[in-house]
């Protein structure tokens, strides 16, 4: 049960919150700072820093939905702040401009990332404020990191000068002479005050100017923090949405239109009767059951007739794939990389690659708690963009979004479908069908695989030529559902134009340098409801242009290693160490005894290179993957520990999808209900790790997605070497048979 | 009519009808919320809880048909007197969103309840059934080894 003491002094630490979010954008909007969502008389030095007399707490407004983002967004402020993990709360905090994402908006740039110029770089940071114009609070693209890494820093170092400020008045010594150091400033006389003590003081103070301490100056990051949230998750004491329990509570289950359509007509005569059952709600597109558990919801909920609507996306997925293919013949959505002259160069290896349509399958389902008293709303629900989610949600409330109270929870797995707020909407509606009560919202299993935004099929169209070894040519053509326009139309009810990078991220932006290159995408506009899912684009493109350098590989009699390394050794090097770490690791030698095959990728995304070899072994007619060797340089390792965790897991939720998962429709709605038609990877599945992370780059990089676009390729590739069978399409348990 | 379970050493009333599945009287009826729903159709693991130290899939137990002594997450330790298996998982920090390992502890727990030094075989033979979408697999088998060695 949620204390009711913890949620009365969150409730007390973030009321009052008026927060203006940006419509309008001029040069004052954009270079104004946004307005601290918390209260200095609580003792908020800033929006991130909050001390008093309950202890020093640490915001770290970015959803925790496994990646350990809140652990290392505090850590960046600890560092300056003189701290130690163990003396702060973390606490995710209100909804608010002042916690927009200042890198989300620069990675739109159609720029390839790796030879980005320092002037590109700083138009990146420039397009990064209009981040807050839109009250930007977004947690996705692997950006938490290159977001924080400075302005959680600075943060950190002004709340110390504040504090140093405050001390210096108190004891009339200048504070330059003070010190500061696990909580306390330090007089040279060696009086110590705590900054408990100081901080009703320090709210008043201006921090003067910050000059970020020297990287060998650290004394948390770059070492393995213990993540804040291990010991709850660990004891089933750490509280997930769907874990909200509150005094007089009830249970919803929600039932919508498998062809994600509208709703003919329902007889809930019995229903409404059956024993346990407080209402049932009408919720236009679906139906809620709002009973005392939350079973009774769910049977009472599936026994209803309904009469459902046709969907408006094709029925099935042969047709999908269909306009798909299509819309290579259109117009061209992009072409973000046209090096050479493609055209000029006889192409004699061609290639056409599909990927599936992919569920998200978090652990946690959907959930949602929401209490509607008439005039406010309060919300308890895992988002990972609540400034959104609280407008949505007042807006089905009918009701100011000041009236609205979003409490982010821990998630049980995001991976981009809590990027949308289509539960916490749900809930709303739910919630005000029964006011004054608070309404446990949860989806079914069933519910959630069946009305996911999917990572969107794609078809890749790759021709290439090789002379003397090396490829000279790739001309790629890449043709899916734009998810961009369509993710961003449901959060801000508006897209800007202009091409959707993620149909072609991850093919444009390789580090490989081929004299002839040219990289086109076609935008599919005919599709079923799309998002974002952990790596989007590159998770599909890592493995079109992967296999095909692999294949191009093949047809120039190379080693794929070799190719590789020569390939990036000039275009960009820190790429080319992490082939030479991934080699080294796994003693390439190009060799495989018999009944074992090894495969090779390297991508990069989201600012990460990483090489992947996977080795698979022929064990009695069924594939064994045996080991796997990941190198992954995201230039600076803040939390080394985390870092190999998210790389491991990264590459596990790609190698899942590649081996066994795929969404498919039939009648217009999909046809995987639950895990046994979903399957993702199991213990006796996974191979053996290993990671080495490099810091060769000059720039901090992604982390949380990277490591899923190489897992694909890399075993498709593996599985070329051992069978000499190419396979072009996923999943890959359509041709080969996985040993469980 | 109330069932009555006997749930971390304590006996309750649950007055929900008797074919309600132990999983949502943990949660709904007792506010023993760490056991969690995953799929309700016993392919996730999320919902493992011990019957006379047997692991079982809580989604799909009748409370009428319950016959023994129920252990959740709760009753296996508690964050000021952690079960042996729960500190290897906090020393390895093996959680990432941390929704199934209170079901991997479960069963881990049975698991070391019958083989007190498990082999690499056991230990798949054993954790199979729990899925993690995180991929936390290595950092789950280093984890249950130490515990193993630390009985």
């Amino acid at each position: 049960m949620a204390s009711i003491g913890k949620i009365a002094r969150r409730t007390f630490l973030f009321g009052a919150v008026a927060v203006v979010g940006g419509a309008a954008f001029g040069t004052y909007v954009v270079t104004k700072p946004a307005p601290n969502p918390l209260n200095p008389q609580d003792g908020a030095l800033n929006a991130f820093v909050v001390i008093n007399g309950d202890g020093i707490t640490l915001i770290a407004p970015r959803a925790e939905m496994g990646q350990g983002t809140q652990t290392t967004w505090a850590a960046l402020i600890a560092e300056e702040l003189d701290v130690t993990l163990d003396q702060v709360t973390i606490l995710h905090g209100p909804p608010a401009q002042a916690y927009f994402n200042s890198a989300l908006m620069s990675e739109a740039l159609p720029n390839k990332g790796y030879d980005a110029s320092a002037f590109e770089h700083s138009l990146g940071e420039v397009m990064g404020q209009l981040g807050k114009v839109f009250s930007l609070q977004v947690t996705g693209g692997s950006t938490a990191m290159k977001d924080g890494f400075e302005r959680m820093r600075h943060t950190g170092a002004a709340a110390r000068e504040m504090l140093k400020s405050a001390a210096a008045k108190r004891l009339d010594v200048p504070a330059r002479d003070l010190t500061t150091k696990a909580g306390m400033v330090i007089a040279p006389d060696g009086t110590e005050i705590a900054y408990t003590d100081l901080a009703a003081e320090a709210v008043n103070e201006k921090p003067g100017k910050i000059h970020l301490r020297d990287r060998s100056e650290w004394t948390i990051l770059g070492q393995t923090q213990p993540r804040f949230d291990i010991p709850g998750k660990s004891t089933g004491t750490a509280q997930f949405a769907i874990d909200t329990r509150l005094p007089g509570m009830k249970f919803a289950a929600v039932r919508r239109a498998p062809t994600r359509a509208g709703m003919r007509s329902y007889d809930d005569f019995e229903a409404r009767r059956a024993p346990g059952v407080d209402k049932v709600v009408d919720l236009g597109d679906g139906l809620a059951v709002i009973a005392n558990n939350t079973w009774t919801a769910m049977k009472v909920l599936e026994s209803i007739p309904v009469e459902w609507e046709e969907s408006t996306h094709p029925a099935t997925t042969a047709e999908m794939f269909k306009a798909i293919e299509d819309s290579f013949l259109g117009e061209q959505d992009s072409q973000m990389r046209d090096d050479g002259d493609v055209n000029k160069v006889q192409n004699t290896v061609h290639a056409e690659y599909r990927a599936p349509f992919l569920a998200h399958a978090t652990m946690e389902p959907m959930s949602t708690t929401a209490w509607f008293d008439g005039t406010k709303l309060r919300i308890w629900t895992g988002n990972q963009g609540p400034t959104f989610l609280r407008t949505a949600c007042a807006d089905v409330a009918g009701i100011d979004e000041a009236d609205v109270e979003v409490n982010v929870t821990l998630m049980g797995g995001g991976f981009g479908r809590r990027g949308e707020f289509d539960y916490a909407v749900i809930a709303t509606k739910v919630a005000k069908a029964m006011p004054g009560t608070p309404i446990n919202v949860v989806w079914s299993r069933e519910e959630d695989m069946t009305h996911d935004f999917y990572r969107p099929a794609a078809i890749g169209r790759f021709s290439g030529a090789v002379e003397n070894g090396k490829p000279v040519s790739i001309d790629a053509q890449i043709a899916s559902p734009a998810v961009s326009a369509q993710a961003l139309e449901r959060w801000m009810g508006t897209a800007p134009g202009g091409p959707d990078r993620a149909i072609v991220d991850g093919s444009f932006n390789q580090p490989y340098g081929v004299p002839n290159y040219c990289v086109t995408g076609f935008a599919t506009s005919v599709t079923p409801p799309v998002g974002f899912w952990r790596a989007v684009g590159t998770s599909f493109n890592g493995f079109f242009h992967e296999s095909f350098m692999d294949e191009l590989a093949h047809a120039a009699g190379a080693d794929p290693m070799q190719m590789r390394l020569d390939l990036t050794r000039d275009e960009w090097l820190p790429a080319f160490y992490c082939l030479e770490a991934v080699r080294d690791m796994c003693n390439w030698t190009g060799e495989t005894p018999e009944g074992v095959g090894r495969g090779l990728a390297l991508t990069y995304a989201f600012g990460t290179p990483v090489a992947m070899v996977i080795e698979v072994q022929d064990q009695d007619g069924a594939i064994r993957l045996t080991n796997a060797w990941i190198a992954a340089d995201p230039g600076v390792a803040l939390d080394p520990g985390n870092i190999e965790a998210q790389l491991t897991g990264a590459m596990v939720y790609g190698l899942s999808a590649a081996m066994g998962e795929e969404i498919t429709f039939a009648n217009g709605a999909v046809e995987q209900l639950n895990f046994p038609d979903y399957e993702p990877l199991r213990m006796s599945q996974m191979p053996n790790t290993q990671v080495t992370i490099l810091e060769n780059q000059e720039r901090i990089g992604g982390i949380g997605e990277v490591a899923t676009p190489p897992a694909a390729p890399a075993l498709a590739n593996a599985l070329f070497d051992l069978t000499g069978q190419r396979v072009r399409e996923l999943p890959l348990n359509k041709v080969f048979t996985f040993a469980i | 009519m109330p069932t009555t379970l006997t749930v971390n050493g304590q006996t309750h009333d649950i007055d929900l009808p008797g074919d309600v599945p132990l999983l949502w009287a943990l949660r709904d009826a007792l506010n023993l919320t760490g056991t969690k729903y995953g799929c309700g159709v016993a392919s996730c693991g999320a919902c493992t809880v011990q019957i006379d130290g047997q692991a079982v899939r809580s989604c799909q137990v009748a409370i009428e048909d319950v016959d023994g002594e129920v252990t959740t997450i709760e009753g296996l330790g508690t964050p000021d007197a952690l079960h042996r298996l729960q500190k290897a998982w906090i020393d390895h920090q093996v959680a990432q969103c941390g929704y199934c390992q209170s079901g991997q502890i479960m069963q881990a727990a049975a698991l070391l309840a019958e083989a007190p030094d498990p082999t690499d075989a056991q230990i798949d033979a054993a954790m199979s059934g729990n899925l993690c979408r995180c991929g936390t697999y290595p950092r789950i088998r280093a984890a249950i080894k130490s515990a193993a060695k630390g009985a």
